[in-house]
């Protein structure tokens, strides 16, 4: 639903809010946040004064008009700049609140808890007085009331509310996808959901608390340009001060709406009145595109990623891989075999060992067992299986069980080697089945690689983005799906500390990671990354280690999140470059019009032959005025990036908005001097 | 060809031959890299080390870098006031100059210190043989400071480099023993067998062919103005400079001299190519500071051969160009041409009265100074160019949406500090002196008309060349400023040693801080320096601040000059 909004720039009830904000953020409190604009609110402040002060009877300022207008045009300055930022503010606000009213005061059915006994009877709450820890029954057609984790259980639930997308997901107990999200809806079954965030605190929350600028913080590189921004106000402070002795030297008297017209018009206001715009409308960028951020530095270090490591599952291929093939070993009867199969893929309740089953197309029940023991897959075995009567089935990596038979002494029989090998070359995952450590055969897996993938990694080669695919997978099957999908490096037979591992050693030769993860194995990693983006629907952990939070469970939204980045430190400097280079033009208006009347011979510099002083002096503020509401549709929308190299993109900016921001005010404050000089 | 644009020519392309080579030897030296000349300065720089307590392999870090600089200028500046107030009785005094005035000395040592040479005295009556040798001592001094400053941003640019940025006595030492002396040895004697002077005798009596008695000042000339042309020191024997028949007596020597005031300052660029193993940025950083200097050079050599318009009213035919205050053995192009060089190098020798250039020629000469980077100073000329890329890199690596880094260190927000207190303080020191000192002229014109001989425009000129001039550490004058005068001597020291030390220090604690940030290795997404793109930022940063800061105060002086005259 607020994808339909997307395109629109101004909505008229954001911009009625704007406009009203535009008028209270003239406060000096909130003016002093941003240096360059207070001096032009210090300008506009003197200009009042001396405005009176004609009123009153003196003679030596010019007309009461002339300096009324140019007031007025400094006021106005001011209220664009803003605006742009109140704008900005209202679209993220709107934004976030659309993803707001989704959780607003939700019943829920809260399982009330006497020590640490669980009662079945239910107490209906409303959802703002859950607190962490408490648990929750959700019901077919519930409204989830809060953000939480399934302790039991399992339910389609229609996420379209924060995703917009409309495809049912499941959800369960146990896991990596056992997280549930407030404002979503049960579509059926049932769930116990204990609540992990205290009302308030969640990342949405979080979120729009920076957007609404209660906490929004200046990252670092906001701060350099600020002090590049006040280091320019201050050489202008130095040029319009020491321009009063020049002056007095030349026998030139200069006004005050002079030297304050001067003064701001040179100062980077179009930059200074736009900045605070363009941080928001970064991060609104990045909740357009469902990624929640809980920081404004966390998407601007992700315009500065130089490796990416993305999981293959989910990722690279199309979600679980599939069992294709059952091969026994040559002295294994193929019926032992796949009963062995079933039988260890019992209690396996990963999409694998679904597909397992699902290929043998036996029910596990067909074969009852006696006091069964599930062995549950961890990182470190690599294997999973079970255990009874004096039976021991094991299913896992082929280097897993190798290390497992070899162990008690058997051999890993030849056959079953070469099967292993064929199975990996061709892109597949084998899965080496044993009983009693001797190897009954290998179950092929196979990967579909999604479409398309290549082609974003292309982009993020452009980009200067190393990709790193992380798989479980042996390192043969690895670099066949690596080079299928064309990724840069692979991390084969991954555990958890390898991640860890491999981002700790790029941090230290200086490189930026970014990765995305799901699990509660993830979150060490997406800790350490500089940029970690969690899945929405991954643990609690792995969304309180990350950065970022996507809320369409898509792997690859880190791409998009790069280029929000990217887009963001180019709309700053591009604008910054531009305000600058509007001043070479300011400088050929003003300068002329301030000495003209004592030195008639510098009207050589009046090369756009403007009108009178007064003319010039008012195009040239009216032009630095208006040319900040022209800016805001970039600044919000953001300076295209195309990943051509940086060179290259370096000459396209200069060219548009070095050269460009020569030119236009030199045309611009002509076509206002010529309408100017209508109305006298 | 025109000869005289054929000897511009002649000039420039001398200095390159000979500084593309020099720059790979200055590079050795810095490196402990072997040279031929080993054999004779390896005993001879030992000998300094054992003297000065040394130890020449003690590696130091930026802190202490600037420490061991300050201290070796602190001292010596005491030593020279000392003598600057008390040569009259010192030996070395064969005309019997008088001391200098505490606030004369001030200026004088400090201009010297500063490796400015802003003189508000004429060397022939003002200063003793003694005098002159402690302030040729200082030519060196303070060139070789500037040098061995420079090598440490050098280092410290260098990939993991991190706290070994070398030792700074031996910087010094070796950039006085290898890179000044020999060099400075060999253009004094090519001065001496041209005719320029080399003795410790006083005044010459001669009898001119009309029977009439002259006396003539002479001295050791020939070895001060050779180091004060290669130390882009500037600080004239005699009062007129190179102007000064015997400090310049030929066409042949003003090639010497000419060269001599380029070759260490371009030589510096290809050593920084060779240390950093990066040629490539070495051209381009050279390329943007030829682009400047030509912008510079060839509409003065145009003005100058132009001629004055208010002369050619007057219907006097002007076939050499404008040949006020010029020597006819130089002519106006080879004048024009030492004008650039002297200013954009912050030399400030001249061979010809800046103050009777052209109103845009003599703009352009304020604008060498006013930029102070287009080649630069010794050493110092990098400095100020080191800043200018701090900004470029920060500006064009917002532009290609990535965190700014310069050769593979992250520029943040104290380096942007830094660079912009540095960035602006040339433009502050320039307009406040220039303001102040207008204010004061313009409030009781009666009581200072001493100042300017010419009031209006180009009295403006004058007094804010002056503040560039001390503000730029060239030390070149517009004369027809009284400026020996308590306020000049005061204001204009206050100026040259604040536009000094701050600009060595700035850029200094830039490349020490950076030095200790971690490597980010290139990537296809990380911004080249090498590359004629970010040349093109890097000049368009500096004509942008230059301009912006300038162009009121260049409008109301040569500008409505030219105006009022063409």
């Amino acid at each position: 639903m607020q994808r339909n909004s997307k395109n629109k720039l101004f909505q008229s009830s954001m911009t009625k809010e704007a406009l009203k904000q535009s008028f209270i953020k003239l406060s000096p409190a909130k003016m002093f946040r941003n240096p360059v604009m207070f001096t032009v609110w210090m300008g506009t402040f003197v200009m009042a004064v001396v405005c009176i002060w004609i009123a009153t009877g003196e003679q030596s300022q010019g007309s009461f008009t002339y300096n009324l207008v140019v007031t007025t045009v400094l006021f106005f300055t001011l209220l664009f700049a803003n605006f742009a930022e109140a704008i900005a503010e209202a679209r993220g606000k709107a934004q976030a609140d659309s993803l707001r009213k989704t959780r607003e005061e939700t019943p829920a059915k809260w399982i009330q808890t006497i020590g640490e006994m669980y009662m079945d009877e239910i107490k209906i709450v409303p959802s703002s007085q859950l607190k962490k820890g408490d648990i929750f029954l959700c019901e077919t057609g519930d409204i989830i009331p809060s953000d939480g984790e399934i302790i039991e259980g399992l339910a389609t639930i229609d996420e379209s509310a924060i995703t917009g997308e409309s495809a049912p997901v499941i959800r369960e107990a146990g896991g990596d996808k056992s997280s549930v999200t407030g404002g979503t809806k049960v579509l059926s079954d049932k769930i116990k959901v204990v609540v992990t965030t205290e009302a308030g605190e969640s990342f949405l929350d979080k979120m729009i608390a920076l957007v609404e600028g209660a906490s929004r913080q200046k990252t670092p590189n906001e701060i350099a340009l600020t002090i590049l921004l006040a280091g320019f106000t201050l050489v202008f402070i130095i040029v319009t001060t020491t321009l009063k002795p020049f002056g007095d030297y030349a026998q030139t008297p200069i006004t005050i709406s002079a030297f304050i017209s001067l003064f701001v018009c040179l100062i980077p206001t179009t930059i200074g009145g736009l900045l605070s715009a363009i941080g928001i409308a970064g991060m609104d960028r990045a909740l357009r595109a469902n990624v929640i951020t809980k920081s404004g530095k966390a998407v601007e270090t992700a315009g500065d990623i130089d490796v990416l490591l993305l999981d293959k599952t989910g990722t690279i291929t199309i979600g679980n891989r599939k069992a294709t093939n059952f091969y026994p070993a040559n002295t294994v009867d193929e019926n032992h075999f796949i009963k062995s199969v079933v039988l260890s893929s019992m209690a396996d309740d990963t999409p694998e060992g679904k597909s397992i089953i699902e290929l043998a197309g036996i029910k596990p029940s067909a074969y009852p067992v006696h006091s069964p023991r599930y062995i549950k897959f961890t990182a470190e075995t690599r294997s999973s299986g079970i255990d009874f009567e004096n039976t021991r089935i094991r299913k896992g990596a082929s280097d897993a069980i190798r290390k497992l038979i070899e162990k008690a002494g058997n051999s890993f029989p030849v056959d079953t080697a070469d099967k292993v090998n064929m199975i990996s070359s061709n892109g597949g995952t084998p899965l080496v089945v044993c009983e009693n450590e001797n190897v009954l055969g290998v179950i092929e897996l196979q990967d579909i690689i999604k479409p398309g993938i290549r082609e974003r990694f292309e982009r993020l080669r452009k980009m200067g983005i190393k990709t790193v695919m992380v798989t479980g997978d042996n390192p043969l099957t690895a670099k066949f799906i690596a080079d299928k999908a064309g990724v840069d490096d692979f991390i084969a037979e991954a555990k958890p500390e390898d991640k860890m591992n491999y981002i700790r050693k790029e941090q230290n030769e200086g490189r930026l990671v970014a990765m995305i993860g799901d699990g509660t194995n993830d979150a060490p990693a997406l800790a350490q990354a500089d940029v970690g983006v969690a899945m929405n629907s991954g643990t609690q952990a792995a969304k309180e280690a990350g950065n970022m939070v996507d809320l369409d469970n898509d792997p690859t939204k880190l791409i998009e999140v790069v280029e929000i980045g990217k887009q963001l430190l180019m709309t700053r400097g591009t604008l910054t470059t531009f305000s600058i280079a509007n001043d070479v033009a300011k400088y050929f208006a003003i300068v002329p019009a301030l000495f003209i009347a004592s030195i008639p011979a510098l009207q050589g510099l009046n090369i756009m032959k403007l009108h009178s002083p007064e003319t010039a002096i008012l195009s040239a503020v009216i032009f630095n005025a208006i040319i900040i509401p022209l800016l805001i549709p970039l600044a919000l929308k953001g300076v295209a990036y195309k990943p051509i190299g940086a060179s290259a993109l370096l000459r396209r900016n200069l060219l548009i908005y070095g050269l460009g921001g020569v030119i236009v005010p030199f045309i611009g404050i002509k076509i206002i001097d010529i309408l100017v000089t209508q109305f006298i | 060809m025109n000869t005289e644009i054929f000897g511009i020519i002649l000039m420039y392309a001398t200095v390159l031959l000979i500084a593309i080579p020099f720059g790979s030897y200055i590079g050795k030296v810095f490196n402990n890299d072997k040279t031929w000349p080993d054999m004779v300065f390896n005993p001879l720089d030992n000998l300094f080390y054992k003297l000065g307590g040394i130890n020449p392999g003690k590696d130091m870090n930026w802190k202490q870098h600037l420490l061991a600089l300050l201290t070796i200028n602190i001292v010596w500046f005491i030593i020279s006031m000392f003598v600057l107030t008390n040569m009259s009785w010192l030996p070395l005094n064969p005309d019997n100059n008088p001391s200098m005035s505490g606030d004369l000395a001030f200026n004088t040592a400090v201009s010297f210190v500063t490796n400015t040479n802003l003189q508000h005295y004429s060397g022939e009556s003002g200063l003793s043989y003694f005098g002159q040798l402690i302030l040729m001592l200082w030519q060196f001094i303070s060139a070789g400071c500037g040098i061995a400053i420079a090598a440490v941003v050098f280092f410290a640019m260098k990939e993991n480099s991190i706290d070994r940025l070398g030792n700074f006595y031996r910087l010094f030492v070796r950039s006085c023993t290898r890179i000044l002396f020999p060099v400075a040895l060999v253009v004094a004697l090519l001065l001496v067998f041209n005719g320029t002077p080399m003795t410790f005798e006083g005044k010459q009596t001669i009898t001119s062919l009309q029977g009439d008695t002259v006396q003539v000042s002479r001295g050791p000339v020939a070895a001060f103005v050779a180091i004060k042309q290669l130390g882009t020191n500037g600080g004239g024997f005699f009062g007129p400079n190179s102007a000064h028949p015997l400090e310049n007596p030929s066409y042949v020597t003003n090639i010497i001299e000419t060269v001599s005031i380029f070759l260490i300052p371009i030589a510096m660029i290809f050593a920084l190519g060779y240390i950093l193993k990066r040629q490539k940025f070495a051209w381009i950083i050279f390329g943007v500071m030829t682009i400047g200097f030509l912008l510079l050079l060839i509409p003065t050599v145009i003005n100058e051969l132009g001629g004055n318009p208010a002369i050619a009213r007057m219907g006097i035919a002007q076939p050499l160009g404008s040949m006020e205050g010029k020597e006819v053995r130089f002519g106006p192009a080879a004048s024009a041409y030492w004008s650039i060089n002297t200013t954009v190098t912050s030399n400030g020798s001249v061979n010809a009265m800046h103050d009777s250039l052209t109103p845009l020629s003599g703009m352009n000469a304020l604008l060498g100074m006013m930029v102070n980077c287009f080649y630069g100073g010794v050493g110092v000329g990098f400095l100020n160019f080191y800043i200018f890329i701090i900004l470029a890199v920060f500006i064009s690596g917002l532009m290609v949406g990535r965190t700014p880094e310069f050769l593979g260190k992250k520029i943040e927000a104290r380096e942007m500090k830094i660079a912009m207190i540095i960035a602006l303080l040339h433009p502050l020191l320039i307009l406040a002196g220039t303001a102040i000192a207008s204010h004061i002229y313009a409030n009781d014109p009666k009581t200072y008309a001493g100042w300017l001989n010419n009031p209006g425009y180009h009295g403006f000129s004058e007094m804010l060349y002056e503040f560039t001039s001390s503000s730029a550490n060239n030390g070149s004058g517009f004369e027809g400023l009284g400026d020996n005068t308590p306020f000049w001597n005061i204001a204009c020291g206050i100026v040259m040693l604040l536009a000094r030390y701050l600009p060595i220090i700035g850029p200094v604690a830039i490349a020490g801080s950076l030095a200790s940030k971690k490597y980010i290795p290139e990537s296809a997404g990380t911004l080249k320096t090498d590359t004629v793109t970010f040349g093109i930022l890097v000049f368009a940063v500096i004509a942008i601040v230059a301009a912006l800061s300038f162009f009121p105060a260049l409008a109301l002086g040569p500008i409505a000059e030219y105006f009022s005259l063409y």
